[in-house]
């Protein structure tokens, strides 16, 4: 098994246990980028930014969180950072997610298509539309999704990454999963009734 | 069943931002209860956990965490953070060399 980064050796300057630092979590925070921008320029310049953050704040670092944890934070930050400097009004799509209201106020797909047999289910067509379908989150739902249901992180660590509150990670979970429920309803609703 | 619709009752909005927790398995127990003794009784309801539900299934499995860095990439962030001498092998020049030879 792999040794754990030491982070008195990281605090020490150690430039061998950094490179293994970066080494271990560059994979993590270059698709979590990837993901957050579709765009492979910007995720690599996100990722290098991330790691140059990380070697500057390290003294300051003060190992409450993992070190995964707050590389992602610093990862999410940035890409956040890009995507406000880009499209400001990408991130007011906020508004209806932390003051509750949105989709249950909403007209909702109810086609059934949950007994859809496994091979159409599992499509290389229907991993393209969900793909697509998540790319399109707004990003502030599309950070807490990745985070919880792609990198695998828990609630809480979630709710480190982002500062965010567990309540508000669980209900931009909740939103992000029922607006791909949502989307994925309408895509069966076309194949039922046999349009392309 | 093909329809777009609003939700009927303010009971279904109410339990509509639960039902997330609720097929995960970590919804407290009193509103489990709420939530299975009003899908006993509401169609649509049952259609969106049912595909909620499959939903989370095809994210899991279509969407596995996937480790990849691409080498030119991995090549240009050890070379950025001065690194290049615990690249093993792969260097910024051989790697230059390697795009010159394609």
């Amino acid at each position: 098994m792999t040794e754990p980064i030491s982070l008195e050796a990281l605090k020490a300057g150690d430039k061998a246990e950094f490179a293994r630092f970066v080494e271990t979590h560059s994979p993590a925070i270059y698709r979590l980028a990837l993901r957050m921008l579709n765009n492979p320029q910007d995720a690599e310049d996100i990722l290098q930014e991330t790691f140059i953050k990380a070697y500057q704040n390290l003294p300051r670092f003060d190992g409450r969180s993992k070190l995964s944890t707050w590389l992602y934070r610093i990862a999410t930050n940035e890409a956040l950072m890009l995507i406000r400097r880009r499209k400001p009004e990408a991130l007011s799509v906020d508004a209806p997610v932390s003051n509750g209201e949105g989709l249950a106020q909403e007209a909702l797909e109810i086609v059934d298509w949950s007994h859809m047999p496994e091979e159409s289910l599992l499509s290389d067509e229907v991993r393209r539309y969900l793909r697509q379908a998540i790319d399109r989150l707004p990003p502030t739902l599309k950070a807490v999704f990745l985070l919880r249901e792609i990198e695998g992180l828990s609630t809480r660590e979630t709710a480190e990454v982002l500062g965010l509150s567990e309540a508000a990670v669980k209900t931009r979970l909740s939103r992000a999963r029922l607006a791909l429920r949502e989307r994925l309803s309408v895509y069966y609703r076309d194949r039922l009734e046999g349009k392309p | 069943m093909s329809t777009s619709t609003p939700l009927p009752s303010s009971q279904c909005r109410y339990l509509l931002d639960s039902l997330s927790e609720y097929v995960d398995g970590t919804l407290q127990e009193s509103l489990c209860l709420e939530i299975e003794r009003h899908l006993a009784e509401c169609d649509n309801c049952r259609v969106v956990v049912d595909t909620l539900r499959r939903t989370v299934y095809l994210v899991q499995t279509l969407e596995q965490a996937q480790p990849t860095l691409p080498s030119d990439v991995r090549v240009r962030l050890f070379h950025k953070l001065q690194l290049d001498e615990f690249l093993e092998g792969d260097t910024v020049e051989g790697h230059n060399a390697e795009i010159a030879e394609r």
